[in-house]
């Protein structure tokens, strides 16, 4: 265990590294899919938004990142050192496990052998030594997002976005990749930012739950998860565990309707 | 520190949708699949032409089709008739070689032009279809109005008749990087070069491929085509035809088929075999049809 663990409940004390300040997205189309969205979040809290599909989940992360212009309200993150895992795991086809671990390093001109020896220890940090020679058609759906996730590990960013990363793997793998992410939170002390639809998902990684409600997207609930770091597979059967993922559920069913 | 555990082993041990292994095909089944077929095929097709030269044809006009084993002894074994096929199909092998490499060089550049703005795209995409429709028999009498009738007015045929699918196949192959990786290199602030080279050319390489092996055999078809039309210059394989066609001497005019039909082939499997040695080992259908 690293010195930089979170070895219980984590909040996130510190000056908030990503803030979204009365946050709007209007399409060109007239189609309103943000309104009005207020949250701050420090280094070492891990926060998940979940919400009915076509939300505005994805925007808020897109117009985090820079992808999307926001059209009212600010934004305030350091977009040089910002990690984003997508829905799918984006490999390059054509690069080995090695060689798409290296290309956000390489894309930031950092020099090859320090490039190589980052990307080597993003590799070993998920698992997937001994893989590093192999092209992306060999590996299964969980491997291909470790190595999405390593790739991400290797500017080390203060700020992680996930836009529904687990979304397309099996129930089991999707699991394992829970525990490794809140790991890989534990011992980098990132501030996390996820989307999901799976309430479970969300209570078993995050420190707060927030409910978004369906078109135009706006934040209607939030939930402070009071279990302890790290938090083991055995916690999805505990009663508190079920009883959060209830209330959660019940918010989610009001928002949409 | 390492965070895999047994979870992850398991994983590892038993990838759920990795592709699976190839299988261990014998030698005897591979020659049943892969030979025996064409094999077959070829001995009925050669049964077909003994009939038609010694069954349907009487002796007056066997001419017209001389049976199998006339054309290998005239038009092959006669080494006379033979050296100055290959004289031929050398000068055609030059002429289709230049005339692919122009276009592979000229639709590689208006490619990446394209695509690098709609607008051009927009521009030009009419064009190239426009030129593509037209028949090449219809502007071979333009090429000689403006080019003569030397070794430059083939080039230009073959230019004409292989650039398209270039250009078509590799435009659709540096448009066809999925949406995520393209906002991957976005989020890193990568130049449009970097973006090119890295992202962009890289994925379009199948597509590339299939447009070159289609290009290759295009262009030899037209050397020969130019060659049969431009009588000036090296004599090349398309001028034996019609020699041979005018003087009615079938074995000679057989064989000079033959011959520029394994030039074709052995373009298109050349290219395929790039192929295999650049994209083979991370593209999923390189080993299958283009």
């Amino acid at each position: 265990m690293t010195s930089t663990e979170n070895s219980s409940r984590s909040t996130g004390a510190g000056a908030p590294v990503l803030s979204f300040n009365h946050t709007q997205m209007v399409f060109p189309d007239g189609t309103e899919a943000v309104r009005d969205v207020s949250l701050n979040i420090s280094r070492g809290e891990f926060v998940t938004i979940v919400g009915p599909s076509g939300c505005g989940k994805s925007t808020l992360l897109k117009i985090a990142s820079g992808l999307l212009e926001s059209t009212g309200g600010t934004v305030s993150v350091d977009r040089d050192r910002l990690g984003y895992v997508f829905q799918d795991a984006t490999l390059l086809p054509w690069r080995t496990v090695l060689g798409n671990v290296e290309l956000l390093a390489e894309l930031h001109d950092i020099p090859k052998a320090e490039r190589r020896q980052l990307a080597l220890e993003a590799i070993e940090t998920v698992g997937l030594t001994g893989f590093t020679n192999h092209y992306p058609r060999s590996l299964s759906g969980g491997m291909k997002m470790r190595a999405s996730l390593a790739r991400t590990l290797t500017l080390k960013p203060p700020v992680f976005l996930f836009d529904e990363p687990f979304g397309a793997v099996d129930e089991i793998t999707r699991e394992h990749l829970n525990e490794e992410t809140q790991r890989l939170f534990r011992q980098e002390g990132f501030a996390g930012l996820f989307i999901t639809h799976s309430i479970s998902e969300a209570v078993f990684m995050s420190t707060r739950v927030l409910v978004m409600s369906a078109r135009p997207g706006t934040i209607v609930a939030e939930y402070e998860v009071p279990f302890d770091y790290p938090r083991s597979p055995e916690l999805r059967f505990d009663p508190e565990f079920a009883r959060l993922c209830g209330e959660i559920s019940h918010a989610l069913r009001g928002s949409h309707s | 520190m390492t965070i895999i555990d047994e979870k992850t082993e398991h994983e590892v041990a038993a990838p759920d949708d990795a592709p699976r292994p190839m299988q261990r095909i014998g030698i005897g089944r591979r020659l049943s699949n892969g030979i025996l077929p064409p094999l077959a095929l070829g001995i009925v097709v050669l049964g077909g032409w003994y009939f038609i030269s010694y069954q349907l044809l009487d002796e007056k006009r066997r001419f017209l089709l001389k049976p199998p084993h006339l054309v290998v002894q005239n038009g092959i074994f006669d080494w006379t008739v033979f050296s100055e096929m290959l004289t031929g199909l050398w000068s055609s092998t030059k002429v289709a070689m230049i005339g692919l490499s122009i276009s592979i060089l000229l639709g590689f550049l208006l490619a990446i032009i394209m695509s690098q703005a709609r607008v051009i795209e927009r521009a030009v995409f009419p064009f190239m279809v426009t030129l593509q429709a037209i028949p090449i028999l219809a502007i071979v009498p333009l090429i000689s109005f403006w080019w003569g009738t030397g070794q430059r007015s083939r080039i230009i045929v073959c230019i004409i008749i292989s650039l398209f699918p270039i250009i078509v196949n590799t435009l659709f192959g540096l448009q066809s990087a999925e949406r995520g990786m393209h906002d991957l290199f976005t989020l890193h602030h990568a130049s449009r070069l970097t973006r090119l080279r890295k992202l962009m050319f890289p994925a379009a390489l199948p597509a590339i491929f299939a447009g070159l092996r289609i290009s290759a055999g295009l262009s030899v078809i037209g050397a020969i085509v130019g060659d049969f039309f431009f009588g000036r210059g090296d004599v090349g394989i398309g001028q034996l035809l019609r020699r041979y066609a005018n003087r009615l001497e079938g074995e000679e005019l057989l064989a000079a088929v033959f011959l520029s039909s394994a030039l074709g082939v052995t373009v298109f499997l050349t290219f395929g075999w790039l192929q295999n040695i650049a994209i083979g080992k991370w593209h999923q259908t390189s080993d299958g049809a283009p």
